[in-house]
């Protein structure tokens, strides 16, 4: 788990580009020693691309890839220290379990004793013990994940690269394989690599992640800050719901911004989550589990960020309550409020203010709206 | 359907234990009685022992060289982009499609423009030509189901090029490369049509029972016709069972 502060894996102003598009644009990219970093973006953002050229599989068109300090961007695969899991296991029908398993040790000319011992070992540490004489045709498609799971870290490499390797599994499989391969990481202490188009996956997994779109990252960070206090309307919009309010920066002051937003209220905004932005029109957002809804009555504490609407609709949820509101400046609002028994439920079409803490007010930048295929998150 | 495809065989078989005299007049067969008389003389008929072995000698060449250039060509057929690839498809096709007569012909010409002598050499050369196609196509289509990112778990587990090609590619084509090699095998065995143009005074097998059949036909000839059809089905069976077993 714990990130050594070294640096495993550098991406130097990378770009890739393909006959008429170009899959990854200028991207610099840092992964420390024995992080869970995770590539999470929708389909068709590169996050493949780029891992396929850590992996050696595709040549960067412009920029350097160093791993552990070496420059390798001209190295082909089988000189570089890395594994990878594929998307669709790749496995070698042709070969057992076993045989798979102790494919990169034979090439290595590790004696057969010691490919016996830890052919044996990455299949406890994978769960298959007894699995050896199989073939992977033979196997189900979990089984087949962890056979190329064990296949890659019996080699040890510095570094594991995984393609979205949950992706051909069912849900279930899924949350189980998501733990198991989090306990492997831990146990083993490799880097790994992670690409996922699942932002559930990617912000319980790992340690740092980096939300890509259009061959950019569009922001790095761990999960809490990522989501917290998303850079960028896209990423606001991909790691959940949002709230976004159209507003202008009235000052910057004392590490608080207010912003005027249309339609009436002011709002403070951390300066940290500005993402540096200064006296300008923003927009700025709240995630819908940090808003609490209450009659539009009375004064509004001053201590907290408010604004008021109208409740358009209540949907009971079990755990919780569902509110959509029409806000101020005509935009819509949604509100997740822990179901506690014990507050009134205004009536809709009532009016309602909704409040809450200023530092889980953000600003982000505007992106242009999602096209449609990237829309399957 | 099956009978009709299995008579000549039985017929061949029978033959080959028949109490005939030797050099019966070709339509004249008749059942004159059980014996291996024939296999044990199997060697008595001069010149026939020879244009055998020479046969042998020449289908299993041309197998090997085939297997290897037709692996070859399907290779560059399916993983490479150039131009010209269509015409080459296209060539390979007709190659198949082409009277067999016109390919000999045509050979011959060729052979006598290029000043080069008729013998094994050019029954050789004109067997790879006639019999390259059909393992080029029989391994292509392995080939084009094939998932590359196989052969990139190898490269990405330490494999250079060629042993990734050793152990994985080659190993998952195969049974294609084995299809089209004895299909190789057996069009060469048993060609005659081309043979005859570019044998120049080298006697395959069945250029030297066409030549007897006006005499009579030893029935030595269904000793080896017996022999091969009998080799060929252990080479089949035994194909199926090491196929089983792998699976
Ligand atoms: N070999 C290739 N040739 C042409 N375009 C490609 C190739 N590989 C990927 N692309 C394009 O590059 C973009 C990024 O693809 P990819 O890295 O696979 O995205 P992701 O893995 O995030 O879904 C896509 O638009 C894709 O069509
Ligand atoms: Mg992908």
């Amino acid at each position: 788990m714990g990130a050594s502060g070294e640096i495993d894996v550098r991406l130097d102003r990378v770009s890739k580009r393909f006959a008429d598009t170009t899959a990854v644009d200028d991207l610099t990219l840092e992964v420390e020693r024995g992080e869970f970093f995770s590539l999470l973006g929708p389909s068709g953002c590169g996050k493949t691309t780029t891992l396929r050229m850590i992996g050696g599989f595709e040549e960067p068109t412009e920029g350097t890839i160093e791993l552990g300090g070496r420059d390798v961007t001209d190295l082909p695969p089988y000189r570089r220290d890395v594994n990878t899991v594929f998307q669709s296991y790749a496995l070698f029908p042709h070969l057992t379990v076993f045989e798979n398993v102790a494919f990169g040790l034979r090439r290595k000319k590790v004696s057969k004793a010691e490919v016996d011992r830890r052919v044996k070992e990455s299949l406890v540490l994978v769960d298959l013990p007894g699995y050896e004489r199989r073939k992977p045709s033979q196997l189900s498609g979990g089984q087949q994940q962890r056979v190329a799971v064990a296949r890659a870290l019996v080699n040890q490499p510095k570094l594991l690269l995984l393609d979205e390797p949950l992706g051909a599994l069912d849900l279930k499989l899924r949350k189980q394989m998501q733990l198991e391969l989090k306990r492997i990481q831990q146990e083993v202490g490799i880097t790994f690599l992670y690409v996922t188009h699942d932002q559930e996956e990617a912000m319980t997994m790992s340690n740092r992640l980096a939300v890509m779109r259009h061959g950019k990252i569009e922001q790095i960070g761990a999960p809490e800050e990522v989501y917290d206090s998303p850079a960028t309307e896209f990423v606001a919009g991909f790691l959940g719901a949002s709230n976004l309010l159209e507003g202008e920066v009235k000052e910057v002051a004392g590490g608080i911004a207010r912003v005027l937003v249309d339609g009436g209220a002011v709002l403070r905004v951390p300066e940290a989550r500005m993402h540096g932005r200064g006296v300008s029109r923003v927009r700025v957002g709240v995630r819908p589990e940090k808003i609490r809804l209450v009659a539009d009555e009375g004064e509004a504490s001053s201590a907290r960020n408010s604004v008021t609407g109208t409740l358009r609709v209540a949907t009971y949820i079990g755990v919780s309550h569902q509110f959509t509101v029409d806000g101020p400046g005509g935009r819509t609002l949604t509100v997740y409020q822990q179901n506690m028994g014990t507050d009134p439920i205004p009536a809709p079409g009532s009016g309602v203010r909704l409040e809450w803490e200023p530092e889980h007010t953000f600003a982000v930048r505007p992106s242009e709206p999602l096209a449609e295929w990237e829309e399957e998150q | 359907m099956i009978l009709y495809l299995i008579v000549p065989i039985i017929v061949m078989i029978l033959y080959s234990f028949n109490q005939s005299h030797a050099r019966l007049p070709v339509v004249s067969f008749a059942w004159q009685g059980f014996t291996t008389t024939w296999y044990q003389q199997w060697n008595a008929i001069p010149g026939l022992t020879p244009a055998f072995l020479l046969t042998l000698r020449l289908a299993f060449s041309t197998m090997i060289v085939s297997a290897v250039l037709g692996t070859l060509m399907a290779l560059a057929l399916v993983r490479y982009r150039y131009p010209g690839k269509a015409f080459v498809e296209q060539t390979m096709f007709a190659n198949i499609a082409a009277p067999e007569i016109v390919l000999g012909a045509s050979l011959l010409g060729f052979f006598i423009t290029l000043n080069i002598p008729r013998g094994f050499i050019t029954l050789f050369i004109a067997h790879v030509m006639f019999t390259v196609a059909y393992v080029a196509i029989t391994v292509r289509a392995r080939l084009s189901g094939f998932d590359r990112s196989i052969e990139e778990a190898a490269q990405d587990l330490g494999a250079n090029p060629w042993v990734t090609f050793v152990r994985v590619t080659l190993p998952l084509i195969f049974p294609g490369v084995m299809a089209g090699a004895l299909m190789a095998f057996a069009l060469s065995i048993d060609d005659f049509i081309t043979s005859s143009f570019v044998a120049g005074s080298t006697i395959t097998f069945p250029l030297w029972v066409y030549g007897v059949v006006k005499v009579g036909i030893p029935p030595q000839v269904f000793v080896f016709g017996t022999v091969i059809f009998v080799a060929g089905l252990l080479i089949a069976a035994s194909t199926l069972v090491f196929q089983r077993k792998k699976a």
